[in-house]
């Protein structure tokens, strides 16, 4: 049965206004295996999962889809789900005030003369639950969840449609390491039950590491489809394929120049924004240097992100003790705005609904941060903000038609660099970066990380939170620790490996 | 020279026509609803006097509309500008019973109206309840205050004077012969000159710094078309009693809030928090802040337009500025705006309440009742919203 395609998709071609997002794309994927999709951001992945499960409908493309070997034409997404394909988006799309049990079955339940029967659900969620490894109890509303575990919630839901084709878009990008170990396992376990997967991610090892065919894609074109069990892949290969070049180092080179302490935090607590009692960071203290990277690693709910956004203005936590000092002197940031003017600069996780204005352009996404700078009596120099955008869009190569570009029509990696430029333009001397490469792509990674070592390099400080550990390994000057909250230790460059942080994390 | 500006420079008239017909049809839809009703009103709904009074009779929902639009594109709502306005024109009425002249009364009721603007926008910004509650209880609380101020009866006015506010038209006696009153015409050209000059000068910077610019026939086109507006309404107010005075309290009200809305930081910072108030805040925005002044402006905005309603009525009225928040809500919608905030202008809000205008004059000149008004309004604002987020969706903006 190795010719049995349960998905063959054939010379699709995708227009968006001004920009060709899928040229000529085929490729097929077999019935219980796992199919890895790899490429850069931009390379038109996520729009080809669009395609194939009806989020754009028939007709807006050229070129078939065939599922279980007929012609699809999918209306919608509901056309798609009929025939057993289950997408998972990078962003989660569970209801976050509803409960476990009613987001699994949320649009598909079937009432009895009109009336539900929720009892019945919870009963029917649990084989689900439990075959992804989920062990919370099903009343759980999702937004308390953490995101590894709305995830699962995801794929019992998709689960317990019946689904044929679960195709999954980039799944670890919000995950750690062991969440993400625990998830590719889970993948593997579900494929040897007969669930076949597509699997749309960056992280390449992963993919080598579970996946049976690889397609590449690169600038909306289907490079080639590799399979792992008759030939030898390489990351090496996947790179060269991604990018059109080889890739030498995943990291740049770098000689720091390290000096005094910039920045230095002691006995920093913070406390939960919603239970006022309950510690998120407890007694943290931590310093900083010029022109050093420093890392901070941790699983998720470690309390990287509370711990900087406290310290950022007092965006997160309903109260927080302890002192902050700059160059020695003590003192505090009373709001965003104040720990700008003040030096600080922090990039959010969260690019989305944290960093961008989606429905403004490129221009005003860079320039938000720094008007004042950029205006004199209050009215804006629209010269010189074209002028500090347009010298970002070439510094950073970000990719767009033009700076008048909307940044919702931008690819991650490019949305990613706008929100570095308004930090950069703004001139922070301390500049926190939360999960900065999350979800972008080799080349992207590559070009940012140039940057940070860049800005050290000009004696800037920079505090990176980062879930990808050689990551962290790779670029970070100093690596701190923490998990449940507290800092746990800290790492020089040369004594850090991956091992000895998860110890450290874990002890 | 990137590439990027090259295509931009080079983009046909048809492309460009294509990209921006959004933002034109509003003016399309505006001039052909005129055209309708000069049709079927045999020409009366363009004659000189009934183009002045279009603006007397709409003057104040203009007023309150080119603010509500700031409150819109922050993503709030102010429900309370109908009740504020018969509060601040019964204060108006007293200031001007007092003996102070016109300009003092002014300049005293809309501090009035900002001081009642920040009574709210203290709620809605810094102890963030709703602006959809804080603003109902306002609509009340300053229903209630005006029935206390004024004992539920109308303010009369000592004099003449104040009505002129509404009413009254500015002419130069040298510059009138034979019935025509050549200072609007001299003001029109004025203007006229201004902008073409205005806009030439800046589109010749954009060239000359590299930046893109739209193509030189949308640029006459677009000239062309100010400049006929202008004229036309020269014409029409030299034809009958020279310029209205609420005309020009208009103009310079939708002038300067159009200059904040697209030139100052303030005015940047209105449109980024309506976009995302969370990421603006984490840029440094002081969301608050601006949420709190956005409520000054529409309250010192609704004092004036209630003092420009007590000069239309001549007199102050209990009940005055009922529903007036329901038609400024409406021409803002109308003008394009949207629901989720970020999204709107000043001009547009102008040309929605415009197209409202419009229609009740028509209709009324046509005798067709305010029962029927209603009707035709209610499917006015449906439709044309819907068309907005129609041409939204197909341009992938939804």
């Amino acid at each position: 049965m190795s010719n049995d395609y349960i998905l063959e998709v054939q010379n699709i071609t995708k227009d968006f206004p001004g920009v060709r997002a899928l040229d000529d794309v085929s490729f097929s994927v077999k019935r219980g295996e796992i199919h890895g999709i790899c490429g850069e951001n931009g390379a038109g992945k996520s729009t080809l999962m669009s395609v194939v499960s009806g989020v754009h409908p028939h007709g807006s493309f050229e070129g078939t889809v065939q599922v279980h070997g007929k012609n699809a034409q999918f209306k919608s997404v509901r056309d798609s789900e009929k025939v057993g394909l289950a997408i998972i988006h990078q962003e989660l799309a569970l209801s976050p005030y509803l409960s476990i049990y009613e987001n699994m079955f949320l649009g598909h339940i079937k009432p009895r003369f009109g009336i539900i029967n929720w009892d019945e659900l919870v009963k029917r969620s649990g084989p689900f639950l439990k075959r992804v490894g989920l062990f919370d109890p099903p009343e759980t509303v999702v937004s308390k969840m953490g995101v590894g575990k709305q995830q699962l919630v995801e794929i019992a839901r998709a689960l317990s449609k019946n689904t044929e084709l679960l195709i999954l878009d980039e799944p670890t990008a919000s995950l750690n390491d062991d969440e993400s170990e625990a998830l590719l396992k889970l993948i593997s376990e579900l494929r040897n039950e007969g669930l076949t997967c597509v699997l749309i991610s960056h992280k390449l090892d992963e993919v080598l590491s579970v996946a049976d065919r690889i397609t590449v894609l690169r600038d909306g074109e289907s490079i080639r489809t590799y399979d792992t069990k008759t030939e030898t892949v390489t990351k090496a290969d996947l790179i060269k394929d991604m990018v059109g070049r080889e890739m030498n180092a995943l990291f740049p080179e770098k000689t720091p120049k390290i000096g005094d302490v910039v920045f230095e935090v002691k006995d920093w607590t913070v406390y939960h924004p919603e239970y006022h009692d309950m510690k998120v960071v407890d007694n943290a203290s931590f310093n900083v240097r010029k022109g050093e990277i420093v890392g901070f690693c941790g699983p998720m709910g470690a309390g990287r992100t509370e711990l900087m956004m406290s310290l950022f203005g007092r965006s997160y936590g309903s109260r927080s003790e302890g002192q902050a000092y700059l160059h020695g002197d003590e003192i505090t940031f009373s709001s965003p705005h104040d720990a700008i003017s003040k030096g600080l600069g922090y990039l959010s996780e969260d690019r989305k609904s944290l960093g961008l204005i989606l429905i403004q352009d490129v221009k005003s996404n860079i320039t938000n941060s720094s008007l004042p700078k950029l205006s004199k009596w209050g009215v804006v120099d629209s010269h010189r903000e074209v002028h500090a955008a347009e010298e970002y869009r070439q510094k950073l190569n970000i990719k767009t038609p033009s700076i008048d570009q909307l940044v919702r029509n931008l690819s991650g990696g490019n949305q990613q660099k706008v929100v570095v430029s308004r930090s950069l333009l703004a001139e922070p001397e301390i500049f926190i970066v939360d999960e900065p490469t999350r979800g972008i792509d080799v080349g992207a990674k590559y070009e940012i990380y140039t940057i940070l070592n860049q800005l050290a390099a000009e004696g800037k400080s920079i505090i990176m939170i980062t879930s990808e550990l050689p990551e962290a390994i790779g670029i970070a000057d100093r690596i701190y620790v923490m998990n449940e909250g507290e800092i746990k230790g800290v790492l020089n460059r040369d004594e850090a490996t991956q091992e000895g942080i998860m110890h450290m994390a874990l002890n | 020279m990137s590439d990027s500006t090259l295509t931009e420079h080079t983009m046909s008239f048809g492309q460009f026509l294509k990209k921006n017909v959004r933002s034109y049809s509003m003016f399309i839809m505006l001039a052909l609803i005129f055209i309708v009703f000069a049709v079927l009103t045999g020409g009366i709904n363009f004659s000189p006097r009934n183009i002045s009074n279009l603006f007397m009779q709409n003057s104040y929902v203009l007023i309150l509309a080119s603010g509500m639009v700031l409150v819109i594109i922050i993503g709030n709502i102010d429900l309370s500008v109908g009740s504020v306005c018969a509060f601040t024109g019964a204060i108006a009425a007293m200031i001007y019973n007092t003996g102070l002249g016109l300009v003092p009364t002014v300049i005293l009721t809309m501090m009035v109206g900002a001081v009642i603007g920040s009574w709210q926008g203290f709620w809605i910004a810094f102890m963030r309840v709703p602006s959809f509650i804080v603003t109902l209880s306002g609509m009340l609380l300053f229903r209630g205050l005006t029935y206390v101020i004024t004992n539920v009866t109308p303010i009369s006015l000592r004099d003449e004077g104040f009505r002129q506010i509404t009413s009254g038209f500015v002419s130069v006696k040298a510059l009138t012969i034979g019935g025509t009153h050549y200072l609007s015409w001299l003001v029109g050209i004025i203007i006229a000159i201004l902008f073409v000059f205005s806009a030439h000068v800046t589109r010749r910077n954009r060239i000359k710094k590299g930046f893109s610019i739209e193509p030189m026939l949308a640029f006459l086109l677009r000239n062309a078309f100010v400049v006929a507006l202008i004229a036309v309404l020269s014409w029409k107010f030299a034809e009958f009693r020279g310029l209205p005075i609420v005309g020009i309290v208009l103009g310079i009200v939708v002038s300067i809030l159009t200059f904040v809305t697209n030139r100052t930081v303030f005015g940047r910072y209105v449109y980024a928090v309506g976009g995302n108030a969370r990421s603006a805040k984490l840029s440094g925005i002081n969301a608050e802040l601006v949420e709190f002044f956005v409520f000054v402006v529409i309250g010192s905005l609704a004092g004036l337009a209630g003092l420009v309603f007590a000069g239309y009525m001549n007199s102050a009225l209990p009940q005055a500025g009922n529903l007036f928040e329901l038609d400024a809500i409406a021409s803002v919608f109308i003008g394009g705006a949207s629901m989720s905030g970020g999204i709107g202008t000043v001009i547009g809000a102008i040309i929605g309440g415009l197209v409202m205008g419009v229609i009740n004059n028509g209709m009324s000149l046509m005798n067709i009742g305010a029962d029927w008004q209603y009707v035709v309004k209610a499917l006015v604002l449906l439709l044309a919203v819907f068309y907005d987020i129609y041409t939204r969706r197909k341009a992938g903006l939804a």
